[in-house]
């Protein structure tokens, strides 16, 4: 095992933890106002196959990039449509979009299977220039690396230090209370859906636009489901959400590590490690859980009419 | 008065409503198909040769039939092993998971005593199938009785793991020499038998049977009152010596118990063999079918059946249309949005 090595598996761990934080991070908005979305793993595969489509025929990775998140800002709103308009139940209509967007991304990917795209441009990290260049080419990251804890401090801003975050904590809690106090529960939820659709539509952008630079069908592998339980790791606050996805994407890179290194454990065992520690969190912090979970979440807002 | 009228005006009620829901029900896929077709057309595909072409293959043979059984199989068991936790008030997401855990216990026992005559062995696997199935439930029903960690939750992340333990169990120990995915093929015993010359297996009969007796007990024995009572007011129930965390635990067991059998009739009935990812989200399936029936009996046998159709024409529209599989998940998730929004231009009453 080489210092190499280690770098290599650390490096990539970053790249693969990018997309999955900017997941955490949209769905970490949508439960805070109190909507689960069973579906992220459709809306990731339509953002990354729109996305790639784009970069493939305009030439640009940044207006792939804003197609990505437009397609992820649009796929949360049938969500919110079934779940806030017409009162449907949330788990069920998250894994109707999941569905929707397990065929939708294959029709849209379909051409664009194989094809290469000009990715973002990567940057070296600053203070990492003097190093041999076997060593540096491993730290380089593209512009969405960069900001993806910077965006994970602008959302904990938003939520927790604006009054459009208060309003959307509220709602979480209880939709009635935040009506009777003069907020429109709605309105919030679909604000909140939306924000959160374009930030994992941001995560699909880095997935396929930067990070693989390919589309393949079904290619998000289980991210969706992943970025659930991470948001419920990082008990529903955007600057634990940074933890968990290293935690994550570090037991990845481990995994990885050992391989490399020729211990000879079932790579099929060490996959369900990340899994096994989230519930293990989980059950550890299972009494106070309560405080920290959105109280009305998955509960329909039914109304004052 | 003819007798079709009498029984009219006896149930005018049941008959109408009936009606009513079957024509709403029609009208929402119809609405879906319309849409599905548009998508079609925009893609550059003829949609009603599409639909033709789905249509005869489905409904328009007697094989093209028997495949639409074949596939409704395993989704009327899954349904149910949502439906039977949601009267209780739990909701068992993991089905996906309890379904492989299921197949490879049936696995294990159909590779490990192979040599034993099928009266003996298809017993065995079923209760290993249920077992392991069971096992797998057992983890977030327990958390859930103590009040840990939410049913939900747990499950959903069991889902991830039961694949890779497949994984697991097919690369270190079980895969045929040929075939480093699968293990090798079931002895004859191993299967469970078919009828009519199709692909219809055995598991059928255990789908209806299920819901025969799920629908029993709920209406008829004390068992299923108690679990109405928890299901509308849990601590209603517990203040009424109903044994909440017990009936919570044994319930969620039992579901996993039936999703594990779905398990083990796709490997013993289907496949013939275990191989990895061979689910392709039957457990969600399920869910979603159980969810759309209300949690009926009869509603999950018809749900099942307009699933199955759609997903048996995607193998055709996979064929002749030049299209991915997975396109066929657009008429699925359409069907299930009209159905979830239920719009007021059919007139449907909100329940």
């Amino acid at each position: 095992m080489t210092i190499l090595s280690i770098l290599g598996v650390l490096s990539s761990a970053i790249f693969s933890g990018t997309s999955l934080l900017y997941t955490t991070l949209g769905e970490v908005i949508g439960e805070r106002a109190g909507i689960v979305n069973l579906g992220l793993e459709g809306v990731l595969l339509v953002s990354a196959s729109s996305g790639f489509a784009v970069t493939y025929l305009s030439g640009s990775p940044y207006l792939g990039i804003l197609v990505s998140i437009l397609a992820g800002g649009l796929m949360n709103m049938i969500l919110g449509y079934l779940a806030i308009t017409r009162k449907a139940n949330q788990l069920a209509s998250g894994l109707a979009l999941m569905f929707f967007g397990f065929g939708l991304s294959a029709l849209i990917g379909k051409p664009y299977v194989g094809e290469k795209i000009h990715s973002l441009t990567r940057y070296l990290l600053p203070g990492t220039t003097g190093l041999p260049r076997v060593y540096s080419s491993l730290f380089k990251f593209d512009i969405l690396i960069y900001l993806v804890i910077p965006v994970a401090f602008l959302i904990w801003w938003l939520l927790f230090r604006t009054r459009w975050g208060l309003g959307l904590r509220a709602v979480g809690e209880n939709a009635d209370t935040a009506y009777a106090s003069g907020r429109n529960p709605r309105l919030i939820r679909y604000q909140a859906l939306f924000a959160g659709g374009m930030l994992v539509g941001l995560g699909a952008a880095h997935l396929s636009i930067a990070y693989t630079m390919n589309w393949t069908e079904y290619m998000t592998a289980g991210r969706g489901f992943i970025a659930v339980a991470l948001v419920i790791f990082s008990k529903w606050h955007p600057l634990r959400a940074i933890v968990g996805a290293l935690v994550f994407s570090g037991a990845v890179a481990f995994q990885l590590l050992l391989q490399s290194s020729g211990v000879q454990v079932s790579p099929f065992l060490l996959d369900t490690i990340p899994y096994i520690l989230t519930l293990v969190v989980l059950i550890a912090w299972g009494g106070n859980r309560k405080h920290s979970a959105p109280a009305s979440l998955g509960r329909v807002y039914q109304g004052s009419e | 008065m003819s007798k079709l009228t009498e029984t009219f005006t006896h149930f005018p009620v049941v008959r109408q409503k009936a009606l009513q829901a079957a024509v709403r029900y029609l009208l929402m896929i119809l609405f879906a198909f319309l849409m599905f077709g548009l998508i079609l057309l925009i893609s550059g595909k003829d949609p009603l040769q599409s639909y033709k072409d789905i249509l005869s293959s489905t409904l328009g043979s007697a094989y093209g039939f028997s495949e639409v059984i074949v596939a409704m199989i395993p989704m009327l068991i899954t349904a149910l092993a949502v439906a039977l936790p949601s009267r209780v008030g739990l909701i068992n997401v993991g089905g996906e998971g309890q379904l492989y855990l299921g197949a490879a216990f049936a696995t294990f026992g159909a590779l490990t005593f192979s040599s034993l005559p099928a009266w003996l062995l298809l017993p065995l696997m079923v209760l290993l199938g249920m077992l392991g199935g069971a096992l797998w439930a057992f983890i977030p029903g327990y958390l859930k009785s103590i009040g840990l960690v939410n049913e939900t939750i747990t499950s959903l992340l069991l889902n991830s793991v039961a694949p890779k333990i497949i994984g697991f169990l097919i690369f270190g120990f079980w895969h045929s020499p040929m075939d480093t995915v699968k293990t090798a093929n079931f002895v004859a015993a191993a299967r469970l038998p078919t009828f009519f010359g199709t692909r219809i297996h055995l598991g059928l009969v255990f789908g209806l049977v299920l819901l025969l007796v799920f629908w029993l007990v709920m209406k008829y024995t004390r068992w299923g009152l108690e679990m109405r009572a928890i299901g509308s007011n849990p601590q209603a129930a517990r203040r009424n010596g109903i044994p909440l965390s017990k009936y919570l635990v044994i319930v969620m067991c039992i579901g996993g118990a039936i999703a594990g059998l779905a398990g083990m009739a796709q490997v013993s009935g289907f496949y013939g063999v275990l191989l990895l990812n061979f689910s392709m989200s039957l457990g969600f399936m399920g869910f979603m079918i159980c969810w759309l029936a209300g949690g009926e009996p009869l509603g999950i046998v018809l749900m099942s059946f307009v699933v199955a159709v759609i997903t048996t024409g995607g193998n055709l529209l996979q064929l002749t249309r030049d299209l991915p599989y997975a396109v066929i998940n657009i008429l699925l998730a359409f069907t299930l949005f009209v159905v979830l929004a239920r719009p007021t231009f059919f007139k449907g009453t909100k329940s």
